[in-house]
């Protein structure tokens, strides 16, 4: 990599080269793989096992998947799943993030220092502990369930990054919704939220993105066949004695539209979002 | 209004870490935890051990704890640098005035929103050693086929290779968000001052981003010493491996055998107490230097 001079607005041909040049291998190393799996998946059954042939191009794995798994089924509930634990946990984020920046209180500061530990639980010290909550409460095996364990993820890193953005707000907005009679939560309804719409598209995204791409609690909690998430159910076609390849990528490729549709509306304001958050916290 | 999330973290974090850590002390396995069967109801049988476990798992007796903790530490420093000078570099090729700007950006960020059990997965086809695609095409540049996934020391290389894959674009973003909020002022007035490329960014560029870099490789640290998905999905489920992290080796314990809850929340909670060690020197660390400048 060159890090040439960059002499006010010019930049001499090689350097122009080399720049380019790094870019261009960058962006195919980043490409490569999502690339790759489109192809072998549109290679029938087998196809994967001839990974460098061009030929023998169909559809026959995603009609297969459609029709002879339960992958609707399974899409269905990681959807489900993904969107209630992004609500819910955005929601609860939102507000937490608010009373941190704006409302002096007792225990404000450790309870940043909270969220930022949190994030350090391994999941193996929860999985045990939550699986038995949840056996106690008759919710393993429900969405339910699995949305709640999805919050408590998510919830602190997003409170976190909230907490910066509403320090981004200016409190004389708040004052002001408060002189025309809005209640606390009336001014963070109708006032910051809409305001604080960019910090709210990433830990969304953040939020959703987590849930979607769960493996372990889901692989736990959810038992019946009936109620697999997308993780789960993907490793059944690629268990430790036969590999459906074919299907997986096809089903690979189906999981990803999704998440990179969520990613497309967020990553504008991905870089204004995770700045403001990340640099104040 | 702060009482949601007090309430959310207290019922879901509290008081999982209290029973995790009243687990660790005890000898509770799938044999002995209380359980219903039917209509039967089995009460617990386990007993409180006190620091046993810790000593057994402290001592080497049990789960060649120090092995995989060197793993452990070896995978997180490797990846996060990784994953930081990766993404440092691409930000500031990034950040420059050219042609296809957007478009290279949105190319970089596409890993990112492959999730990451999707992505394992498909390295991991990518990795087969009789049909993956990098040995088909190492065989075409003459090279004989590697076992990626086979070798202890292969698949820890690929393990970290997949990982970097997946995370560079965050660190990407970030730091490029970071780069932006430096004010071009500083860097004309450093030019003027007659200073090289390489000490504007040693004087100009570095100071700026470590707001930003201070944070993003704490959680990077974090992220990466807890990341599960790679390596579970990677190397598989099957017995027990030398590639194995704390993490994934924990999980085993818990969900694989005869589960062995209480050695599994020792392990949970030795992770967690190195990572707050972490946390509180890093911190310490970032303070000093913010001191010293």
């Amino acid at each position: 990599m060159t890090r040439k001079a960059r002499a006010r607005g010019e930049r001499s041909r090689g350097a122009s080269v080399a720049l380019h040049a790094t870019l261009v291998v960058a962006s195919l190393v980043s490409l490569f793989p999502v690339l790759f799996i489109v192809f072998v998946s549109l290679r029938g059954r087998d196809g994967w096992q001839e990974p460098t042939r061009f030929s023998g191009f169909g559809f026959g794995n995603y009609s297969h998947i459609f029709h002879e798994t339960k992958f609707l089924t399974w899409f269905g509930n990681s959807v489900i799943v993904a969107l209630g634990a992004t609500v819910v946990g955005v929601l609860i984020a939102a507000t937490a993030g608010y009373a941190v920046s704006r409302l002096r209180f007792p225990g404000s500061r450790p309870l940043m220092w909270t969220f930022l530990v949190v994030q350090m639980f391994p999941m193996a010290v929860l999985i045990v502990p939550l699986y038995n909550i949840l056996g106690q409460l008759k919710l393993l095996d429900s969405y339910g369930g699995l949305i709640l364990t999805y919050c408590s993820i998510s919830v602190p890193f997003c409170a976190w990054m909230l907490k910066g953005y509403f320090d981004s707000i200016p409190a004389e907005i708040d004052e002001a919704g408060r002189v025309d009679g809005l209640t606390p939560f009336g001014t963070f309804w109708r006032l910051i939220l809409p305001l604080a719409r960019p910090g709210l598209a990433v830990t969304g995204f953040y939020s959703f993105i987590t849930a979607w791409g769960e493996v372990a609690f889901a692989s736990q909690f959810m038992s019946s066949e009936e109620h697999y998430t997308l993780a789960v159910g993907l490793q059944t076609f690629v268990g430790q004695q036969k590999a459906e390849w074919g299907l997986m990528t096809a089903a690979a490729v189906l999981i990803t539209v999704p998440a990179g549709l969520a990613f497309f509306f967020a990553q504008r304001h991905l870089v204004a979002g995770l700045t403001a958050g990340g640099t104040k916290g | 209004m702060v009482l949601p999330v007090v309430v959310v973290l207290a019922v879901l974090v509290g008081y999982p870490l209290g029973r995790g850590i009243y687990l660790s002390l005890t000898d509770a396995n799938e044999a002995n935890v209380g359980r219903t069967i039917g209509v039967n109801h089995i009460p617990s049988t386990y007993e409180f051990v006190g620091l046993d476990n810790y000593w057994k798992v402290l001592s080497g007796q049990e789960g060649h704890f120090y092995g995989r903790l060197g793993w452990t530490v070896v995978w997180t420093a490797a990846c996060v640098f990784l994953h930081y000078a990766i993404g440092l570099g691409l930000a500031l090729l990034l950040n420059r005035r050219m042609r296809f700007r957007a478009l290279y950006r949105v190319l970089l960020i596409l890993p990112w929103a492959v999730p990451a059990f999707v992505a394992t997965f498909s390295w991991r086809l990518m990795f087969n050693e009789k049909y993956g695609v990098l040995n088909a095409m190492l065989e075409k540049l003459g090279v004989g086929a590697v076992d990626w996934l086979g070798d202890s020391t292969l698949q820890k290389m690929s393990a970290v290779a997949v990982n970097v894959w997946l995370g560079v674009p965050f660190m990407m973003v970030a730091i490029l968000g970071g780069l932006q909020s430096i004010p071009a002022e500083l860097h004309e007035a450093a030019e003027m001052d007659g200073a090289s490329p390489w000490q504007r960014f040693r004087h100009v560029t570095l100071p700026g981003l470590r707001p930003v870099s201070g944070t993003v490789i704490l959680l990077g640290t974090i992220w990466t010493f807890n990341m599960f998905q790679v390596i579970y999905l990677l190397i598989g489920q099957g017995a027990s491996s030398e590639s194995e992290i704390l993490v994934t080796y924990s999980y085993r314990l818990a969900f694989q055998g005869i589960r062995d809850y209480a050695g599994s929340a020792t392990y949970g909670i030795l992770i967690l107490s190195l990572l707050l060690v972490f946390a509180v020197f890093y911190r310490r660390l970032l303070a000093r230097q913010e001191e010293a400048r």
